[in-house]
């Protein structure tokens, strides 16, 4: 099965993580659209890990249930945390410079979306299209 | 650090967008475009973003706020050439474009900025008419 991480420090590797999706999507079978809301949603994601994880990783990989094919990724940081999850999921909250159409953007462009963060231990969003 | 070409095309100017663009890029042209704007007068400013295989909300805030600092600077803005899937992409992302003016393609944006830009002389020439 296929299976790609990628680190994420910099603006540029918000780029790798978008066509590592991308390339992992067409894989996976995902048709343009799928393909797109999903590349999409990594690019909202990666760029929070970035911009407020301090930076972290992108585990992306291809998964299947019964006949179903999709994309997985998991976005992992070890910066701060987010203290409220449910504000933080509304459109146009953000403690950054941002829109804060980020983390709810994502989770609408995807067919599962989990979140788990403790503050001071950091992040992990895990995010799923089938195809 | 790599730059987007800005051309000028009569009183336009024309930007193509052919990269995967990261932030920096995307923040580079802004201010690019506002000193082009500037420099030549331009009076109409055309992006194309067929190439583009996804808009963010990076991405789509940087084009509303293309077509805000263009307009206080008397300059028309129109995005052309948005591939379908990122249109339905970028309306479940939450994302409106506010302020920001579209076209199929560059050859209907060409027209749309030249038919707003006649449209505008127009009226100044009804303006100085009726002072008269």
């Amino acid at each position: 099965m296929q299976r790609s991480a990628v680190t994420i420090q910099s603006g540029e590797d918000v780029v790798r993580v978008r066509q590592e999706v991308r390339r992992i999507a067409i894989e996976a079978g995902l048709g343009l659209v799928d393909q797109t809301k999903i590349v999409t949603a990594a690019s909202e994601l990666a760029r929070n890990t970035l911009d407020y994880g301090k930076g972290g990783q992108a585990m992306i990989e291809i998964v299947q249930a019964g006949a179903r094919r999709g994309v997985r990724i998991m976005f992992e940081d070890t910066g701060p945390g987010i203290p409220d999850i449910e504000l933080a999921l509304k459109d146009g909250y953000t403690t950054g410079k941002g829109m804060g159409l980020g983390l709810g953007g994502a989770r609408r462009l995807c067919n599962e979306f989990a979140i788990e963060s403790a503050p001071g231990k950091g992040t992990r969003v895990t995010v799923a299209r089938w195809k | 650090m790599d730059r987007i070409p800005i051309l000028k095309l009569g009183e336009a100017l024309l930007v193509t967008i052919q990269v995967d663009m990261h932030d920096r890029l995307a923040m580079a042209l802004e201010e690019d475009l506002t000193t082009r704007i500037v420099e030549v007068s331009a009076k109409g400013v055309l992006i194309d973003i067929s190439a583009l295989e996804i808009v963010d909300s990076f991405i789509g805030r940087t084009l509303a706020n293309i077509a805000m600092i263009a307009k206080v600077l008397d300059a028309v803005t129109v995005v052309v050439g948005m591939r379908p899937a990122v249109a339905i992409t970028l309306v479940e992302l939450g994302l409106s474009l506010p302020g920001v003016r579209t076209a199929l393609n560059a050859e209907r944006g060409m027209a749309m900025i030249r038919t707003l830009l006649a449209n505008d002389d127009h009226a100044y020439g009804d303006e100085a008419e009726g002072a008269a």
